[in-house]
């Protein structure tokens, strides 16, 4: 074995609680381990610890990190520092900021190889022809700014591989990445480990991709391991749970969410933590289960894996509804616009059938956010013509227009205002669009957040009291307290964890029965299976196909779109057919 | 204050031409106020600069020489194409052409500038990194909490602490009246110049240094800077190599704001020590009513000051393009 981690655990300073406790595994060399867990979950503080580094206000407490036979976290801090990047090396969640912004690539590729800097130049060059940049001097005398996201990561992998390590820690790697980026770099992951005959560990939130890359996956849950071994084996309850709530891009089936909140740090650690929220939690789960050996093949941490695995969970595979027939609601026909003179939308056309949702699908830079800006009214340059309902529309439009059409934005901890309660953030559009005040406003208010699910209790909290799913669903209810004709979602789940982003399709699927209009803007084409009736894509700026979701997704024909869907990762879904 | 646009388009060039023209409209704007608040005042000036003792021929004789008799616009057009042709006029006190009687005085209020400049930025550079990188130690507070102090008094108190700690009653070491006889150059007295500027770089150097230590904090606490300790770097190479260059960057634009205060700031300074610079002229020129030098002392201070200004805006600017 060339990496042996065993009773890895780092505490909180201030609290002296655990953040991650007691994490162990094996991992022989070329292979992949994906480490999966929720925000929260204690992974990315895993990750550093493996390179026996701990963020201020932390401490690792014990536990041993193995790398060809040398103890990381027993050595003597110059030791460690020698250790890092030669024995075992880091790959940041964000290159973007992990990269020195006023450093040359030259510069930060070849510092602490401790070679002369002829020779770590080469080195860097073949490195980086490796994993697809030029090697040339203008390339390496450029600044990180002047890259874009997926040469920055793999300018980052390149300088993790350049000393040599035995072992590589990527931390979420490819998140905020293009689904065809991402591929390219999981590629260059892959291929370097295996070339070079590397470990590595993949740190992702994201299954599908661990399930891609990973020959075997732990799976994080409250800063413990509950399982460790094959996703398509799972048979913690908590896995089986993440997997029945990731949508999937070949079929439409209904997203089961995961019930309550994920611990935080300090919370109850006597018995299983995933108890409070686990629908076959019973007696004995009051005391800490074991990571023991199940008839499944993996190892998981559960007092009850023999009841859940009789209790296997079919996929509800939902049928997509029939073509709409009925009139449209909104028509954009020749949309060109652009910003500063620079045009971003060449002759977008599209319509969007009373109570559909049509999917509005691009990569970054495709024109989608100018699409949805321009349909709200927010962007003032464009030219061409939108009809809603009937109507014209100007980008300045009157007070009836600009509620009928609301708009739900991507990040719900910037899109609620810090200041004002969940109750106070829905009692404002009340009394502009209705001039609605007192008891009949309070009334709408705990309806619309009734509709969201969100518990009334929680009406007087402000939103840094909220989870990130809880404020999306108050975002939501904000919107549809306007009593909208037609929503527009803006990527509203990319920024929520899996078992969350499950609650919030299922909402909107539920508002979708009642009869609204939405176009959901997204890259992600699970999402897209899921919830769209029609789809449009866009690819720099141009609408490249439509259709109905499933004509697209099933059997695109434009090549944009056939890479989209080749490059779209799924989780195995084995398990939800074997049970 | 800084106010920078960055060029999204067009080149550098463009852009800092640009800023020039702005500049060019804002000092223009500047001598126009002055000359409102200064010559065309309400009230005969040439009344309330003689006195009431003053004859009527001499009043009559005054208006002419000012010209205050002519309209408002041809006084300024006159005074204005002075000013550009090189023509500062002459002293209503003595006589003498206002250009001979400031050039020793610019000299020495730049001198003094700096003088204390050249003290302020390597200060600032070591103690806000020092104290950064000693961040919650009893240094690091000691240094927070005088520097709150610091930015809480006014220039002329922290000159008559020092006068009366170093030049009365406790030490006696150094002059407490920075008088420097006319012709003489500023640094063959250096004993006088000592005080004025630690007045200046103790002001400088509170406000800078808490910015460099805040920049430095940030630099450390960034991701690039986790990034370089997890890649197996030295301490001292995380520090000086990939933390120091950004907190630097980041500090510049308040460097060239506090050059600019610096410069201004001489005029308080200078009169708490008698120096004879650009402020000590300004205040007596403001004192004997002498329009001309009143005029050219202040136009000099705000060129000056928006030349720092600029610099601050072209920091700005470069370190954003990075």
């Amino acid at each position: 074995m060339e990496v042996e981690v065993s009773g890895v655990t780092v505490r909180a300073d201030a609290t002296g609680h655990d953040i991650v406790r007691d994490i162990g595994f094996e991992l022989a060399r070329g292979s992949v381990l994906g480490v999966v867990g929720e925000s929260g979950s204690g992974k990315s503080t895993l990750a550093l610890a493996l390179l026996g580094f701990a963020r201020k206000g932390a401490t690792i407490t014990g536990g041993r990190v193995v790398v060809d036979d040398v103890d990381l976290l027993a050595l003597p801090e110059k030791e460690l520092r020698r250790a890092r990047g030669s024995r075992v090396a880091y790959v940041p969640q964000d290159p973007a900021t992990a990269l020195n912004p006023s450093l040359s690539l030259a510069t930060q590729l070849t510092e602490g190889l401790r070679l002369p800097r002829r020779e770590a130049l080469a080195r860097v060059r073949s490195l980086l022809e490796a994993v697809g940049l030029p090697g040339d001097d203008a390339f390496l005398r450029r600044r990180p700014r002047q890259l874009s996201g997926g040469q920055q990561q793999r300018v980052a992998i390149a300088m993790a591989v350049a000393p040599g390590p035995r072992l590589i820690v990527l931390d979420e790697p490819t998140t905020g990445l293009d689904v065809s980026t991402q591929a390219r770099v999981l590629e260059v992951v892959r291929e370097l480990c295996r070339s070079r005959d590397l470990a590595a560990i993949y740190v992702s939130h994201d299954l599908a991709v661990v399930a891609e890359v990973a020959d075997r996956v732990l799976v994080v849950y409250g800063g413990e391991v509950v399982e460790h071994g094959s996703l398509a084996r799972a048979a913690h309850p908590y896995t089986r749970a993440l997997l029945a709530a990731v949508p999937s891009s070949t079929h439409r089936h209904r997203l089961v969410p995961i019930p309550g909140r994920a611990p935080g740090i300090g919370a109850d650690r006597s018995g299983c933590v995933f108890a409070p929220r686990c629908a076959h939690a019973a007696e004995e789960c009051s005391s800490r289960p074991p990571l023991v050996e199940v008839p499944s093949g993996t190892l998981a941490r559960c007092w009850r894996t023999a009841e859940v695995a009789r209790s296997p969970r079919p996929a509800v595979v939902v049928d997509a509804a029939p073509p709409f027939s009925g009139d449209e609601i909104l028509t954009v026909s020749g949309l060109n616009a652009g910003y500063g003179g620079r045009q971003t939308l060449f002759e977008v056309s599209f319509g969007l059938a009373r109570g559909e949702c049509l999917a509005l699908v691009g990569e970054s830079g495709s024109g989608k956010t100018t699409m949805s800006r321009c349909l709200v009214g927010l962007h003032e340059e464009q030219e061409g013509k939108i009809v809603f309902d009937g109507q014209v529309l100007a980008p300045r439009r009157d007070k009836d227009l600009r509620r009928e059409l609301q708009y739900v934005f991507q990040n719900p901890y910037g899109s609620l205002s810090p200041q004002r309660t969940v109750e106070s953030s829905l009692l404002v559009p009340l009394r502009h669009y209705f001039g609605l005040k007192g008891t009949e406003a309070r009334r709408r208010a705990h309806e619309a957040l009734d509709r969201v699910e969100i518990p009334t209790h929680l009406a007087n909290r402000y939103p840094a009291e909220l989870s990130g799913g809880q404020r999306q669903r108050v975002a939501i209810a904000r919107a549809l307290v306007c009593r909208p004709k037609l929503l527009i979602c803006d990527e509203i789940t990319s920024a929520l964890d899996v078992s969350v982003q499950a609650a919030v399709v299922e909402l909107l699927r539920s508002l979708l029965a009642e009869g609204l209009s939405m176009i959901f803007v997204t890259h992600d084409l699970a999402v897209v299976r899921s919830i769209a009736d029609t789809v449009t894509v866009l690819n720099q700026g141009r609408v490249v196909e439509k259709g109905t979701a499933d004509a697209v997704l099933s059997s695109p024909t434009h090549p944009y779109t056939r890479s989209l869907v080749a490059a779209t990762l799924d989780v195995p879904d084995t398990f939800e057919h074997a049970g | 204050m800084a106010s920078s646009t960055a060029p999204r388009r067009g080149s550098p060039t463009r852009w800092l031409l640009g800023r020039l023209a702005v500049g060019l409209l804002v000092l223009f704007l500047v001598s126009v106020l002055l000359f409102l608040v200064t010559q065309a005042l309400p009230g005969d000036i040439a009344r309330i600069i003689l006195g009431k003792d003053a004859t009527a021929a001499q009043v009559a004789d005054l208006r002419g020489r000012l010209g205050l008799d002519r309209p408002l616009v041809a006084q300024y057009w006159h005074w204005l194409t002075g000013v550009l042709g090189g023509d500062l006029g002459t002293s209503l006190d003595n006589g003498r052409p206002v250009a001979d009687i400031l050039a020793p005085r610019v000299l020495n209020s730049f001198t003094l500038g700096l003088m204390s400049m050249a003290l302020i930025l390597p200060l600032s550079v070591l103690i806000g990194v020092f104290t950064a990188y000693q961040r919650d130690s009893l240094p690091d507070r000691a240094f927070v909490a005088v520097s709150s102090l610091f930015t809480a008094l006014p220039a002329f108190v922290v000159g008559m602490l020092l006068i009366a700690f170093f030049a009365t009653s406790v030490f006696r070491v150094l002059p407490g009246v920075s008088n420097i006889p006319p012709g003489d150059l500023p640094w063959w007295h250096p004993a006088e110049l000592v005080l004025p500027v630690t007045t200046l770089t103790l002001m400088g150097v509170m406000y800078l240094g808490r910015l460099v230590r805040a920049s430095f904090i940030d630099a450390m606490d960034s991701e690039y800077a986790q990034m370089a300790v997890l890649k197996g770097l030295s301490g001292r190479r995380v520090l000086f190599r990939h933390a120091l260059p950004n907190a630097v960057a980041a500090s510049l634009p308040a460097a060239s704001l506090v050059a600019a205060v610096t410069i201004t700031g001489v005029v308080v300074v200078e009169y708490v020590y008698s120096y004879p610079g650009l402020g000590t002229e300004l205040v007596s020129a403001v004192n004997a009513h002498d329009l001309p030098v009143m005029q050219a002392c202040v136009l000099v201070l705000a060129t000056a000051y928006y030349v720092f200004n600029l610099l601050a805006d072209v920091f700005t600017t470069l370190g954003r393009s990075r």
